[in-house]
């Protein structure tokens, strides 16, 4: 059986001309690219070309804008502390509830210790913001707004250029996590209003532990980490040249297969989504499907639990993710789920698909197939699922 | 994903006597959908001699709920309700060579619904307990009985084993002073008893309180971060004291007042709010129609929460409580 990977907004297989172009950086190329000679010299290069690539990716005015970090965690921690600390007299953070813990515990952990008060925008039933609850947020005592620009979960979109142009308004920095939407989806930094954003090189095919910040020329800006002169001062430690250009060559790559994300791949995850839906019964797709991540589908389930879906596929080779509660350790349901009030009984069976260029048709044929089959079989286990009559049942159990 | 015994893997992808059972006539219905799982065992018992001819098990719920839902049935079926009824949640991990210690509740759940089906069929009205006792883990909806019975079945001695055999403590840990009070309890019981050797026993004061609520928080701060966390609409910080100035009397009308203020709203998106009780910093409030699931993270109780903050001048916690459990 060919293991199918429709995990991909979770990690990303490294491409293998990013894996070739790296390799050199771990022998010969193995000099320090702040050293004056030659080992150094052109290992320094190699290093300003990745933030080239990078530039042209993320269409900002500068190269220098961007800032090597080990993740994408720690870009969004960097933006946010160093806002903090950039902005006296400001000390008011706008966020979402649906966004990612790299961003939600840090926030809740500033509150916490009083360091700052925080604004939790929630969301509609299709995860779309709450637009009015962020206006109102809005004022001069606001010195960061940070908001995710595609949800990890589901894919949904926020309209992330507007956003910023409202926090401007109020002389906020504006910061976003788009982890997920570098490379899906086309970004032009330049002449926009975002003054940060974060990504990280493991969900573009390029390997974990490299990410970046952009910071607009001009953004204030305070370091994370001190103790040298890298990255202009802004980012302290030796480069891991490896992975930074493992990086840039991704970000190259990204650029030319954008075109395939947003028809190939989108293709397939419509197909996959449409025979799914088609194929049985009592399930819908979670979050907004117009505006929305080209690659991801989360689909909710009614009536069964998401580990439990998910153990099957595993069985069958396929790779998907769940945001059940039981899978992941902790006993309650996705944030996300929760913040869009998605109904228990099917927040707890949503499984979420994430495609990247890799896939073939031939994988999402294998899940097509599988998957209507493990539906019934849970089903018929299922005391809120009435065999015969194929629907749900007036189930009530004790203590609910 | 988790580390299943073999066993539990066979049980779960061929669950034996799944399915509706039609001329059962002894009917266990357990679990707390918000919570994510739900069971309900049916018995097809012969009047005359008391035994079980044949068990069905309808289950929501992760690998681990099914496997223990479907073991039950093949551990019962053939045995007198006498022999079926001092079938322990232990017993029934011990028959699938064991279940992760964060699945353990998988197993209680299978053990409540063999007693509700046993009383069903003696026409008893089955507690749980749960309405006996006191709700002490408001997170869970998991009262007393259940902690006790937990932690004397399966002779538990710590707080993390508590949350993980009951989910108890789960959540907000605000209950965390009620569950060491009773471990200690039961733990002091089964001493006498003979059931517990004594150095084992957890004791109040044995060990320091907040050291261990330390830890239980740092556990759960690691699963947030590899998992993703609750609303962080939830207030989550415990809040200092209110200042000294204002009488209880007069605390409590203000709280009345803002809640009075804040019903129209509420009732108009569907929903209602009715003050319970206040408890120091904490107002029970109990709220209906609207998010009313087993966690305290919502939208309206933290508009609840902010409202009586603006009104009060002092900090206070909004704790939602069921007004009647059923
Ligand atoms: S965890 Fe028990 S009340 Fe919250």
């Amino acid at each position: 059986m060919r293991p199918v990977y429709l995990d991909n907004n979770a990690t990303t297989r490294v491409d293998p001309a990013v894996v070739e172009a790296m390799l050199p950086f771990f022998t010969e190329q193995f000099g320090n690219p702040s050293s004056i000679h030659s080992f150094g010299a052109s290992v320094g290069q190699s290093v300003k070309k990745a933030r080239q690539q990078l530039q042209q990716l993320l269409g900002a005015e500068h190269d220098h804008e961007i800032i090597y970090t080990a993740s994408g965690t720690e870009a969004d921690n960097t933006a946010i502390l160093s806002t903090l600390e950039a902005m006296p007299g400001r000390n008011e953070i706008i966020t979402s509830a649906v966004e990612h813990p790299a961003v939600l515990a840090l926030c809740q952990h500033l509150e916490k210790s009083g360091r700052a008060k925080v604004h939790y925008i929630g969301v509609d039933s299709l995860g779309r913001l709450d637009l009015e609850a962020y206006r109102s947020a809005l004022s001069d005592k606001v010195a960061l707004v940070t908001l995710m620009w595609a949800n990890n979960e589901t894919g949904t979109i926020f309209p992330i250029e507007a956003l910023a142009e409202l926090a401007k308004e109020v002389g906020a920095l504006f910061h976003t996590d788009a982890v997920q939407a570098v490379g899906k989806v086309p970004i032009v930094l330049k002449g926009s209003a975002i003054d940060m954003l974060s990504l990280s090189g493991h969900k573009l095919h390029a390997p974990k532990g490299i990410g970046a910040l952009y910071v607009k020329r001009g953004a204030r800006f305070k370091p994370l980490l001190r103790g040298g002169h890298q990255e202009r001062g802004r980012r302290a430690g030796t480069e891991n040249t490896p992975g930074i250009v493992g990086l840039g060559k991704a970000a190259e790559l990204a650029i030319t297969h954008m075109a395939d994300e947003q028809t190939r791949v989108k293709e397939l995850r419509d197909r996959l989504e449409k025979a799914i839906l088609q194929r049985v019964p009592n399930c819908f797709v979670n979050g907004d499907v117009r505006e929305r991540l080209p690659n991801t589908t989360n689909i909710a389930f009614e009536y069964v639990e998401g580990e439990a879906i998910l153990l099957h596929l595993t069985r069958q080779g396929i790779a998907a993710s769940s945001g059940s509660a039981c899978t992941s350790g902790s006993l309650e349901p996705s944030h996300v789920m929760r913040a869009m009030n998605v109904p228990f009984t099917a927040a707890h069976g949503s499984i979420r698909f994430s495609l990247s260029r890799d896939n073939v048709p031939e994988d999402v044929d294998q899940v097509i197939e599988a998957l209507p089959k493990i539906l019934e079989n849970l089903r018929e286990l299922s005391p809120f699922w009435a065999g015969a009559n194929k629907g749900p049942t007036e189930f009530k159990p004790v203590y609910a | 994903m988790w580390d299943y015994s073999d066993k539990v893997k066979d049980y779960f992808f061929n669950p034996k006597n799944a399915g509706a059972l039609v001329e059962a006539n002894a009917v266990g219905e357990v679990g707390a959908i918000s919570c994510g799982d739900a069971l309900k065992l049916m018995l097809k018992v012969d009047p005359e001699t008391e035994v079980i001819q044949d068990a069905r098990f309808q289950t929501f719920g992760c690998g681990s709920a099914i496997a223990s839902s479907s073991a039950l049935t093949d551990m019962i079926i053939g045995k007198t309700l006498q022999e079926a009824i001092t079938i322990t949640n232990q017993d029934i991990a011990d028959f699938l060579g064991g279940l992760p210690p964060e699945k353990m509740h998988c197993s209680v759940m299978g053990y409540e619904a063999l007693q509700a089906a046993i009383a069903n069929f003696r026409g008893e009205e089955w507690h749980d307990d749960h309405e006996e006792g006191a709700l002490v883990c408001k997170c869970f909806g998991v009262d007393e009985g259940m902690i006790e019975r937990a932690v004397r079945m399966n002779k538990l001695t710590t707080i993390e084993q508590i949350t993980d055999y009951t989910k108890a403590g789960g959540g907000c840990l605000t209950c965390f002073d009620k569950l060491e009070e009773v471990l200690a309890k039961v733990n002091a019981e089964l001493v006498a008893e003979g059931i517990l050797a004594a150095h084992e026993a957890y004791s109040l004061g044995a060990a320091d309180a907040a050291e261990i609520k330390a830890k239980a928080k740092a556990k759960k701060d690691a699963e947030r971060e590899a998992a993703p966390p609750t609303s962080p609409l939830a207030p989550a910080s415990p809040l200092p004291p209110p200042s000294a100035g204002m009488t209880n009397l007069k605390k409590m009308r203000l709280i009345e007042e803002a809640i009075e203020e804040l019903r129209p709203y509420l009732k108009k998106d569907g929903g209602d709010c009715e003050l319970i009780d206040v408890d120091g910093n904490n107002v029970m409030v109990s709220l209906t129609g609207a998010c009313t699931g087993c966690q305290m993270a919502s939208v309206t109780v933290s508009g609840i929460q902010e409202r009586l903050i603006a009104k009060l001048g002092v900090p206070v916690r909004v704790v939602p409580v069921k007004s009647h459990v059923h």
